[in-house]
């Protein structure tokens, strides 16, 4: 068995009656590392998390939490296991102090180690100057992080956050983030968002589920990959007659934006901006800028997902 | 060990609703009522008593009554404790954070049975204060004292067995509670209709399904292993009941 290796989900299915929520899902999470899990709405990330925490039985397939089979030996798994649900699992009478005592008892933390776990988590997520409040008086934000300790306070191998931005302000996303990247030093981090960037931020490895279906899953770098374009854009200042441009080696089209921006197509093996910026000096253009454009996230998304969905038609149609 | 936690967690939330303190209250001064005029009764009935050659004691005329009272109010007051147990937790999508601890289903129930438990065993220690004080004054028959005081509370367990499985049942505390005391009130009176029945076999099961049937023997300061039985089954089916549906929530979903 492998050390690094924390979660091994085989062929993990679930169905609500006639609904297919998730299926066939596989992938696995070694230590160190921040998987980020992407999707629409009703994509089936949250059944996907409240499966391998143990809240969901599967209908069908294999959850392995550090080499133990969560559904054969569920204590054990779930000793590993932190888990922060979509909204946070909160006592509101309770104070955080209390709160946090009493997951951290529940998590069979040893006595004399629960005080020092408590201050730990406090101080992670930042509650200190608020343990002694009601956690039905604090804000959303802080509802959230109150979460978080929760998730995070018997340091399991594991940490699974289901959207730990959502109703955050700016300051608190981005204190939350580097939280994330923080934890994974130590822990394996499984994230569910539906906002790009966050993913771009956090996240060693993407996953994209769509429709109960893992449609991507690769490392953030070859997504990076995915995202450039096969555009540029250029700016002249007197600009040549747009066929001349079109014209160009390595561009078989040419948009033109207005106010002297144009557009440039080209294939996707070769970038020609050099030769352009060489033309545009020798003819005399007045070259005011040449970028390559980014594809959004965004973009990407929906190119996945969509050429998904028009495969699957036609798989249907044949 | 796991499941103090969870039973301390449960008492813990009681108190911090004003709902446990008020029930408290009022209980506690409708039973000082009655134990005042039960006691003024016993007091107008002294000279009578004193004429009798086995005369029921102060803990038969003053006492008894008080138990069997608080048995009724009981019936009304246990939905109110239990309604919000299970309901409350799947409202606030609570139960996530007990569902990913490493503690089974069966902790669980258990830590909020007994959690509850220990409350009304509060309730019941302080009700038995009433009686107690008289000790000053009056020989009581303890062993009777103690063998109502079982009967009540084993009693008012079932009653919360009862409750907790209703509201397992239902995302609604107000529907848990209107349930379960509907389920309680016909246990109660399950047998008025037994006595009206000609047949004798039904009647006898129909007492022996009746809840109140089986107190009254400990009010007599009989302790039969039968009625013993017979409450320690009826909490364990309704706990095995609660423990299966909490288990569905995580099978359907």
């Amino acid at each position: 068995m492998n050390d690094n290796l924390l979660i091994t989900v085989e062929h993990l299915s679930r169905h609500y009656g006639p609904i297919q929520a998730v299926s066939a899902v596989d992938f696995e999470l070694k230590r160190g590392e921040v998987l980020g899990f992407l999707g629409p709405n009703g994509a089936g990330k949250s059944t996907t998390m409240q499966m391998i925490t143990g809240n969901l039985a599967p209908s069908a397939g294999k959850v392995t939490i550090c080499g133990v089979d969560l559904l054969d030996d569920p204590k054990t798994a779930k000793a590993e296991i932190g888990y922060l649900p979509e909204q946070p699992p909160v006592y509101r009478d309770f104070t955080v102090d209390e709160y946090l005592n009493f997951c951290a008892r529940i998590n069979r933390i040893a006595k004399d180690k629960i005080a020092g776990a408590v201050d730990q988590a406090k101080q992670r997520c930042g509650l200190t100057d608020v343990s002694r409040r009601l956690i039905a008086n604090l804000s959303k934000g802080f509802q959230q992080r109150v979460g978080i300790a929760q998730a995070i306070i018997h340091s399991p191998a594991i940490v699974v956050l289901d959207e730990p931005t959502v109703g955050l302000d700016p300051i608190q996303i981005r204190e939350i983030r580097s939280l994330i990247r923080e934890l994974s030093s130590e822990h394996g981090v499984i994230l569910s968002t539906h906002i790009l960037p966050e993913v771009q931020m956090t996240c060693d490895r993407v996953q994209i589920i769509n429709k109960g279906k893992l449609v991507f899953s690769d490392n953030i770098e070859n997504l990076d990959q995915r995202m450039r374009a096969t555009t540029l854009l250029l700016e002249l200042r007197t600009p040549p007659a747009e066929d001349v441009l079109q014209k160009l080696p390595g561009i078989h089209q040419c948009d033109a934006l207005g106010d002297n921006r144009f557009r440039l197509y080209h294939t996707d093996e070769q970038n020609p901006a050099e030769q352009i910026a060489e033309q545009a000096v020798k003819q005399g253009w007045g070259l005011l800028a040449l970028s390559p454009e980014r594809k959004s996230l965004e973009q990407v998304f929906v190119e996945i997902t969509s050429s998904e969905q028009s495969s699957h038609a036609e798989g249907q149609a044949a | 060990m796991m499941i103090l936690t969870l039973a301390q967690r449960e008492i813990r939330s009681l108190f911090y609703s004003p709902l446990a303190w008020a029930i408290l209250g009022v209980t506690q001064l409708i039973l000082a009522y009655l134990f005042l005029a039960q006691l003024q009764e016993y007091i107008r009935l002294q000279p009578q008593l004193k004429m009798m050659a086995t005369a029921p004691g102060i803990t038969d005329v003053v006492i008894l009554p008080i138990y069997s009272s608080a048995a009724f109010i009981m019936m009304m007051v246990v939905p109110m404790l239990t309604m919000r147990l299970v309901s409350d937790e799947r409202r606030n999508k609570t139960l996530a954070l007990l569902f990913s601890a490493p503690i089974s289903m069966t902790e669980i129930i258990v830590g909020k049975f007994l959690g509850v438990v220990a409350f009304i065993l509060i309730m019941v220690l302080m009700m038995s204060l009433m009686p107690l004080s008289l000790m000053s004054a009056a020989t009581l028959d303890f062993g009777l004292l103690i063998a109502v005081i079982i009967g009540l509370v084993l009693m008012i367990a079932a009653f919360i067995s009862v409750g907790l499985y209703m509201s397992t049942l239902t995302i609604q505390p107000t529907v848990a509670a209107v349930s379960t005391f509907g389920i309680l009130l016909l246990l109660w009176i399950v047998d008025w209709a037994g006595s009206k029945v000609v047949d004798e076999n039904a009647s006898g099961a129909l007492s022996y399904l009746s809840i109140l049937r089986h107190f009254e023997p400990f009010g007599k300061g009989i302790f039969n292993t039968s009625d013993l039985m017979y409450y320690l089954l009826f909490i364990t089916t309704f706990l095995v009941l609660s423990i299966r549906r909490l288990d569905a929530d995580r099978l359907q979903g």
